[in-house]
């Protein structure tokens, strides 16, 4: 890895207060496969950003960067003001992060994915509480209140004893996205969390998402291929192309006028297939 | 021609039953010893430090590429050179427990490379401890698969157990031939330790697999 440099502000983003998350010039690539190209990225506290593209452009990369489940190559991923994958060393320049370093940044960042990994040995509750009983050092009682809370929100209080394989797809999302939210995180990543499930399922996990948006002053990262949801939900929508981003306004600006041929060509295959 | 006498085997029955607890001890001693040294060098093997990785898999090759009788013989006839005294029944279970453990290392192996990719991310994105992420996560997961090759090596371990008469070792076959060399007779002794072996391995398979179908039958 490069050693790296923290810039104040990356180029082409537009300046924002206070952002809680920070990609500058990251660089990842999977042997002679650029994935992530220089990527500068900064989100605002609160801001919910979508993130479009077609196949293989590191929409996915991104958050699972965040998320530390892939190694960058070059560049630091800021939370929060904390270097995520770097940490101060001896000298004050920065080196690669220990784990433990990794895991205290990491707590502020909570993850849902497309194959909803719940653990298939736990029921739905115990899914939810596992991780504050764990790694926040909740009681379980409290944890178990909360987590009832949670699965009550997502329209799951009566399967708390459910395990996944008793529960639909849309059900296991909704536990996994409860799961998620059990850790208090203050950064939400979805990764084309539709993308498994049959289209009438999509609707109850994107109505939870929605709640969430509006009652919650969480920060959400979400790759989708929903287009109709990005426009609705997002305050700002990224279209990446090779590994960074191409184009990005708000949902108005990208879809109803979206300035890049590329953009042009992904967005019109997209209203095509749909 | 030598036909089985009962009442010579019901009168060495006693000396029989008594050295089978040594080889109940050291099946069930070693074999626990096995399982969660087992696991450890399966965990170690697994690392990325290679200072933990290389030595667990250079034990592991070798253990496994040697016999267990070289290894037991290493352990209490060699080692007091060190200043590493053990009773034979010490070294017999030790012996046994090593060998074994680097074979159901590979069992865990196997077991923990068959836990998809994705709940090792969830235990990532939930931030769990590496200890949490195994204890609660990663081996109910691990262990479901493996459960009928872990109960193949305690039978096998419970075959072994004869090895060790070659250190001193009373268990049941060394007690059986004491007795056939003092009485001249081979038949019954050997004949019992035959059926007890036969029982014994007959009721641990059955009970492997009482507890493969009751963890068949929880919820996944």
């Amino acid at each position: 890895m490069n050693a790296p440099h923290l810039s104040p502000n990356a180029a082409g983003i537009p300046a924002m207060s206070q952002p809680i998350v920070r990609f500058t010039d990251v660089t990842k690539r999977y042997g002679n496969l650029t994935v992530l190209n220089h990527l500068n990225l900064e989100v605002a506290a609160g801001e919910k950003v979508a993130i479009i593209g077609p196949s293989g452009s590191g929409k996915s990369t991104l958050l699972r960067a965040l998320m530390t489940l892939e190694d960058i190559d070059e560049g630091v991923i800021e939370v929060d003001d904390q270097p995520l994958t770097h940490m101060p060393g001896r000298d004050g320049r920065l080196v690669r992060a220990s784990a433990g370093h990794q895991r205290k940044v990491r707590g502020k960042i909570g993850m849902v994915f497309q194959s909803f990994n719940l653990f298939p040995h736990m029921n739905a509750m115990q899914n939810v509480i596992e991780a504050p009983v764990q790694v926040l050092g909740m009681n379980k009682r409290e944890a178990s209140e909360r987590a009832r809370e949670l699965l009550d929100m997502v329209g799951l209080g009566a399967k708390l004893e459910h395990y996944p394989s008793q529960l639909s797809g849309g059900q296991q999302q909704r536990v996994a996205i409860a799961r998620a939210l059990a850790m208090r995180p203050k950064v939400m990543l979805f990764d084309e969390v539709t993308s498994a499930l049959d289209p009438e399922l999509c609707g109850e996990v994107l109505n939870v998402i929605r709640r969430l948006g509006s009652e919650h002053k969480l920060t959400m990262l979400m790759v989708t291929h929903q287009m109709g949801f990005a426009r609705e939900f997002a305050d700002r929508v990224c279209f990446f192309h090779q590994g960074c981003i191409h184009e990005q306004g708000t949902p108005a600006e990208l879809f109803g006028n979206p300035q890049q041929e590329r953009t042009q060509s992904f967005l019109s295959a997209v209203n095509e297939a749909h | 021609m030598n036909f089985f006498d009962w009442q010579f085997a019901w009168s060495i029955l006693p000396q029989l039953l008594q050295a089978s607890l040594n080889t109940l001890l050291i099946t069930f001693g070693g074999f626990a010893i096995a399982i969660v040294l087992g696991l450890f060098l399966a965990i170690a093997r697994r690392s990325r430090q290679v200072w933990i990785s290389w030595p667990a898999t250079g034990l592991i090759e070798f253990i496994r590429s040697t016999p267990l009788l070289i290894q037991v013989y290493f352990l209490f006839y060699v080692f007091p050179n060190y200043g590493i005294s053990l009773t034979a029944l010490q070294a017999g279970i030790l012996g046994i427990a090593l060998h074994y453990a680097c074979y159901t290392a590979e069992v865990y192996r196997a077991g923990l490379d068959a836990v998809p990719r994705a709940q090792w991310e969830a235990v990532t994105a939930l931030n769990l401890s590496p200890l949490s992420a195994y204890r609660n996560i990663i081996l109910p997961q691990a262990l479901r698969p493996i459960l009928p090759a872990l109960g193949n090596y305690l039978v096998a371990m419970l075959k072994d157990t004869p090895v060790l008469s070659a250190i001193t070792v009373v268990e049941i076959m060394q007690q059986a031939k004491n007795i056939g060399s003092e009485s001249f007779r081979y038949l019954e002794p050997i004949t019992m330790v035959g059926l007890f072996f036969l029982l014994l391995s007959l009721g641990l398979a059955w009970c492997v697999r009482r507890l493969e179908d009751r963890m068949e039958e929880a919820p996944r």
